[in-house]
């Protein structure tokens, strides 16, 4: 039984990395196989691929992927609607943290703010009911995480550029 | 002109981030319904609401226009599923060609009902909703097959039937038989579901009166239900609203009438005892 069933994994696996840039088909760190130091740090880059801060700020702004503005308020961001008050504004956020800090709260933010109701973006088990998007159905059972690694460094991008004045 | 264009974008934030600032406390507005119904909108939270003071209703956190349509049943759409229910209320069902009237005389007969709901049921050793309780009178009563526990007909219904109680202090039971259903939903309520990993708490609780993207998070209390949606147009039942927050945690949501929603409901009714019923309720 175990042969063509990890044949058949073998398959679906390469088929989504052939569907990644093959530049970062190498390179892509799974949510699984993220490194974290003792801080909640991720020192590496998920993707090898740097990341396009124009395609990071569009994560954050849409409802179905970052969402960031749901819960901070961005004054470079300030074309976009309704931002929320939920977490602290992210104005200068590039002053306070490094780029393994932010890289880190983005996949997992739970290891920089123990328990904190920030998601993480990165990450795909640990989960309790865990649904399909936001359609109320069970997930399935190969739930990708809610951002893409080239998206989690596309936002880091953008944040990289968020600095005091 | 670049000077004008900096005070322009500073002028702009200004006005951002006082809206944020202005919009962040519920006010302490008055809710009179009809000239008439005196609304208790704050209370002293209850015991075993630690994380409050005082609960306030969902009413206290909407607009001004939003809340202006609560205080006039002409203005307030959820009326209209009031109305309908009337004729409802009159109406026989079922073999026995009863209608609700032929034992409770009037709805208004069935003032208090709403503001000790959910509730033990001696006979049948469940906690019963409303709606549940609706549907008891229907099938063993009156001989009716059961109405949808959200379908239209059962929220006008239980629209009806909160509306009654306008103004009633709400009182529901957590102890005795009550208790372990009323615990399996604290547990519910503190549980992060979903991708997103959020409770309810950490919504209603923990964020209270900031702003999540659009919205003005209330405490998410259920005194005003069930309400009058602006953005549904329609009467949106309890679970039907528990489910829209569970599913937006990215979560696989639990079917209206499961236990777990019952028992969630009687929690999150048990966290208002002390306001008082206002359904059907206007939001946005
Ligand atoms: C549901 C709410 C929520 C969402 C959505 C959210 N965050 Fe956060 N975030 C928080 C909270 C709350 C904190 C503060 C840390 C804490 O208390 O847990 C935080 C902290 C941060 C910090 C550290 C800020 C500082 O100055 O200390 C960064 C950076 C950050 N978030 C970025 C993001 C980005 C980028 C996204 C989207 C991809 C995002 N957040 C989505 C709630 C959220
Ligand atoms: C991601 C944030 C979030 C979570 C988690 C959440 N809600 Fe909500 N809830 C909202 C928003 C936004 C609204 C609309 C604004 C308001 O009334 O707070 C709302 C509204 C409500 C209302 C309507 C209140 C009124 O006065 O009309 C109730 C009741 C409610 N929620 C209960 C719950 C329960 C129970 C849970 C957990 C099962 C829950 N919510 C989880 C965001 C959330």
């Amino acid at each position: 039984m175990t042969g063509p069933w990890c044949l058949a994994a073998g398959i679906a696996a390469a088929a989504i990395l052939a569907m990644a840039p093959l530049a970062s088909a190498q390179g892509v760190v799974a949510p699984g196989d993220v490194v974290f130091d003792d801080y909640g740090e991720v020192a590496q880059s998920l993707t090898g691929v740097p990341g396009n801060p124009e395609a990071g700020r569009t994560v954050m702004a849409t409802r179905s992927l970052g969402n960031c503005v749901a819960c901070h308020q961005v004054s470079a961001m300030a074309d976009v609607p309704f931002q929320g008050n939920v977490g602290p504004s992210l104005d200068g956020v590039a002053d306070r943290w490094s780029e393994a800090q932010l890289r880190g709260i983005l996949v997992d933010a739970d290891r920089t703010f123990p328990d904190s109701i920030m998601p993480a973006f990165y990450k795909t088990d640990g989960f309790i009911r865990p649904g399909d998007g936001y359609t109320g159905k069970a997930a399935p059972p190969d739930l990708p995480p809610i951002l893409t690694a080239q998206q989690i460094e596309d936002v880091l991008a953008y944040l990289l550029t968020l600095h005091e004045n | 002109m670049r000077q004008a264009a900096r005070l322009f974008g500073s002028g702009a934030l200004l006005a951002l981030l006082m809206a944020g600032s202005g919009s962040a406390d519920p006010d302490h507005d008055d809710l009179i319904v009809n000239g008439e119904i005196d609304m208790i909108e704050r209370a002293p939270a209850p015991p075993y609401v630690e994380a409050f003071d005082e609960i306030i209703s969902g009413w206290s956190f909407r607009s001004d226009e939003t809340q202006a349509l609560q205080m006039d049943d002409f203005d307030n759409p959820g009326m209209l599923g009031v109305e309908r229910a009337r004729v409802m209320f009159d109406t026989p069902m079922g073999s026995g060609g009863q209608a609700c009237s032929s034992c409770h005389e009037t709805p208004e007969a069935l003032r208090g009902v709403r503001a000790t709901y959910p509730k033990w049921d001696e006979e049948r050793q469940t906690v019963q909703t409303v709606e549940m309780q609706v549907n008891e009178c229907l099938t063993e009563r009156m001989g009716a097959e059961p109405l949808g526990y959200d379908s239209p007909e059962m929220v006008d219904m239980a629209a009806l039937i909160a509306s009654v109680s306008r103004g009633m202090v709400v009182n529901v039971a957590i102890d005795g038989p009550a208790r372990p259903v009323w615990e399996q939903g604290r547990e519910l309520y503190y549980t992060r579901f979903g991708q997103l990993e959020l409770a309810c708490a950490n919504c209603h609780e923990d964020n209270a009166g900031r702003m999540i993207r659009a919205d003005h998070l209330s405490q998410g209390q259920i005194n005003g239900f069930p309400t009058y949606r602006l953005n549904n147009a329609a009467l949106i039942s309890v679970h039907n609203r528990f489910r829209g927050c569970i599913r937006d945690t990215r979560a696989e949501t639990f079917p209206v009438g499961s236990p777990e929603l019952v028992a969630l409901e009687l929690y999150v009714a048990s966290r208002g005892n002390g306001l008082t019923v206002e359904g059907p309720a206007v939001r946005n």
